[in-house]
């Protein structure tokens, strides 16, 4: 084994402000979540000053069967939330930073420069400025609905009657540009050779894509899944442009959360939603982590 | 070298002794008021804050008035509040709302006057005039927390413009719920365009929905959210479901309202636009709409003509004599006021500020900007006969929500019983059961009664 540059007392000393760091920010806040969350502590009302232990009741009300699925409880919310990833983050994100970088592999000018510069305007833009022109382009008598009466379309009322669509769009639209760049710079990284040889012996692009780009992309794939999974499952954006309605037809976790911890301010049950939510990060951060790892084996 | 670092020493020494002598100059204590939005906003800068500076001035403790103002609904003022006082700041008088106080009392995040400022609040010339009945909506368990502004009342507000058109009377008065129906029927075939009635519901509305909606049509059906007598809330009954049905007729069976304004965030500021526009022909609210959103000049949506075309009829029972306490006639009265921050540096003078705020020549002015019934006996309503039959017609016949800190609770879930009507995700019958389900939670089973349905 290789000889330590430091020594053990040294560099448990460097490493302390982190640690530190760590311990006050990130771990005191977890557990003192998680031992609120077995109390009924308010933020209004007698448990405000009187909070009383109550065991497993705030988890056991959370996956009460009779009504958890029911819409503005929890596993609603849930279900909602795996819409929302699986639809703006993996596919839409993903899918799309993923074509765009593709598309544009190899390519120089004034169409790939136009679409960049879009893309990553609308990564940048503070979300309230983005969820305010958005709340304009969705409105029913909004940008969107005049557009599609201009070439002849019915116009409809996207945040009432599709508000999970329009978030889904929305938050598409505003995060693409992370996989997006995180793919361009990944094919940049791959020698132009491989192509250039593919092209010789006739390959097509779907066969290009499959057999050249993906493998090698592999990792990156999986690290972008990981990043913009978690991302997203825990964005809070959305409530700027629906609130979680109408009626919590768009009520993803991370406003679920929200309006129990801080509108009705019931923190015990929210602190166990919280603990669950993390929970669920955990295991998906670990999925794909477990995933990456063993390509990493295979491929080295 | 040395000279020159001496020289940017001396300096530095200079301009912090400038700095700290003019901070000591200016000794004027900053006291803020809260929460406060449209005329009134207009009133505090332009009267009370010069006036209360000058005779502050005057009596050799200068303070400086801020006026900090609040343009989000009530809710939202709900949970800035919790979240300030919950952390220990906030402003040091802030504009409240009575039905909030219990939970807040009870969480500790308010304390009562004589608590924060001493016995002497109990001297203030203003008690003798204002009636106890109007001191307990900013009171707890027999504790003032605050000066209240006034109360108010629930009412039918109609245009008569639209109602002429329709060819129904412009004097109208229903006196059961079938007759309310039957204008907005006649309304809807008669006005294409025209929504005929809106009757609040939903969780997005918030408490306009519980108080304006659902309790107004409840009271008609027979009884009150809470049974005063025995203590305990009433979680299912055969008003409940009949108040449900009123919603699923003029939402969904006969779409006499519209459901969007109920679902969407800013839904409330749409049904009044639509309002003032004549898109709306019955509106149930409270006189708010009259003095605030609607007034001339002043309000959001200002009505030029609203005295010649807004009129309001009073709230009918189901049938005549069905109503709370056997009447023919229901409304609904909350609140408002302002209470003294309890984290306040300077509550003697926070409560100087609100015994200026509140003497009668203050509110004299504020009535000439805004109209309304005012807590003092000695303020007059000048020269609005709408208000003044408000006070005289519907306060005799209105009743108050419960006092209780679960109330904030229950009033959620009435809001999310209404929107699921509306919204068509229940029957009145399961919307009901859910109701039930959820109260006996919060307040427990003892603390709940059923009165059977007869079949």
């Amino acid at each position: 084994m290789q000889k330590a540059i430091l020594s053990r007392e040294l560099s448990l000393l460097f490493l302390a402000p982190a640690l530190v760091f760590v311990a006050v920010f990130l771990l005191y806040p977890f557990f003192s979540i998680f031992q609120m969350s077995f109390t009924n502590q308010t933020l209004v009302g007698a448990n405000a000053v009187n909070p009383q232990h109550v065991g497993l009741q705030n988890y056991l009300d959370l996956f009460n069967t009779r009504d958890w699925m029911r819409r503005g409880e929890m596993g609603h919310s849930l279900w909602l939330t795996a819409q929302f990833v699986v639809g703006s983050a993996l596919i839409g994100q993903a899918g799309l930073g993923l074509s765009i970088a593709v598309a544009f592999h190899h390519r120089r000018g004034l169409l790939r420069e136009a679409v960049y510069t879009l893309a990553i305007a609308a990564w940048i833009i503070p979300d309230v400025v983005v969820a305010f022109a958005w709340f304009a382009y969705l409105d029913p008598n909004g940008t969107l609905n005049q557009i599609l009466r201009a070439v002849g379309l019915q116009p409809l009322d996207w945040l009432f009657d599709y508000p999970m669509l329009s978030i889904i769009l929305f938050n598409t639209w505003r995060g693409t540009a992370f996989s997006m760049l995180l793919f361009s710079s990944a094919l940049a990284s791959i020698p132009p050779s491989y192509m250039e040889t593919a092209d010789v012996i006739g390959a097509s692009p779907w066969q290009k894509f499959r057999d050249i780009l993906l493998p090698l992309l592999r990792g990156y794939i999986a690290t972008d899944l990981i990043l913009i999974t978690l991302w997203t499952f825990n964005t809070f954006t959305p409530f700027l442009l629906t609130g979680g309605g109408p009626t919590y037809r768009s009520n993803v976790i991370a406003i679920h959360t929200y309006n129990v911890g801080l509108r009705f301010f019931e923190f015990g049950k929210a602190s166990a939603i919280a603990v669950i939510v993390m929970l669920i990060n955990l295991l998906l951060a670990s999925i794909y982590l477990f995933i990456s790892r063993r390509q990493q084996r295979q491929t080295a | 070298m040395k000279s020159k670092l001496h020289c940017f020493l001396m300096l530095m020494c200079l301009l912090v002794f400038v700095l700290s002598s003019a901070a000591h100059a200016q000794e004027a204590v900053e006291i803020k008021i809260g929460g406060v939005s449209g005329v009134e906003v207009r009133w505090l800068n332009e009267m009370v804050k010069p006036g209360f500076e000058a005779m502050m001035a005057e009596a050799g403790t200068p303070v400086t008035v801020t006026v900090v103002e609040f343009s989000g609904s009530g809710e939202d003022l709900r949970q800035q509040y919790v979240l300030d006082l919950g952390a220990g700041t906030g402003a040091d008088v802030m504009s409240f709302d009575g039905f909030w106080l219990p939970e807040f009392a009870e969480g500790g995040l308010l304390k009562p006057l004589t608590e924060v400022v001493g016995e002497r609040v109990l001297e203030w010339e203003g008690w003798s005039v204002i009636p106890e009945g109007i001191q307990a909506i900013m009171s707890y368990n027999g504790q003032l927390f605050g000066i209240p502004r006034g109360t108010d009342a629930r009412v039918i507000w109609y245009r008569t413009d639209l109602f002429e058109q329709a060819g129904l009377p412009t004097n109208w008065q229903p006196t059961s719920w079938e007759e309310l129906l039957d204008a907005a029927r006649t309304i809807k075939s008669a006005l294409p365009g025209v929504t005929p009635l809106q009757l609040n519901a939903g969780t997005a509305m918030g408490e306009a929905s519980t108080l304006q909606g659902y309790i107004m049509a409840l009271l008609g059906a027979g009884h009150h959210v809470y049974d005063f007598e025995a203590k305990k809330w009433i979680v299912s009954s055969p008003a409940i479901l009949a108040t449900l049905e009123l919603f699923e007729i003029i939402y969904n069976t006969e779409g006499l309202g519209e459901v969007r304004w109920q679902l969407v965030r800013n839904g409330r500021d749409l049904s009044f636009e639509a309002f003032s526009k004549g898109q709306v022909a019955m509106l149930v609210e409270g006189d708010f709409l009259w003095r605030g959103p609607l007034a001339p000049g002043t309000g959001n949506f200002a009505m030029p003509n609203r005295n010649e075309v807004v009129t309001f009829a009073l709230m009918p029972a189901r049938e005549p004599g069905a109503g709370y306490l056997g009447q023919d006639f229901v409304s609904a009265s909350g609140g408002t006021g302002f209470v003294l921050n309890a984290n306040s540096a300077n509550p003697e003078l926070a409560w100087e500020l609100m015994t200026y705020m509140f003497s009668k020549e203050s509110l004299d002015a504020l009535q000439q900007l805004q109209p309304r019934i005012r807590a003092r006996l000695d303020v007059e309503v000048p020269n609005d006969p709408v208000m003044s039959r408000i006070a005289s017609e519907v306060l005799p016949l209105s009743t108050i929500r419960p006092q209780l800190p679960e109330y904030n609770q229950v009033s959620a879930q009435i809001q999310l019983m209404t929107e699921r009507i509306v919204s068509g995700e229940m029957t009145p019958m399961e919307a009901m059961q859910a109701y039930d389900a959820a109260v006996t939670q919060i307040v427990g089973e003892d603390n709940v009664i059923r009165i059977p349905l007869d079949k």
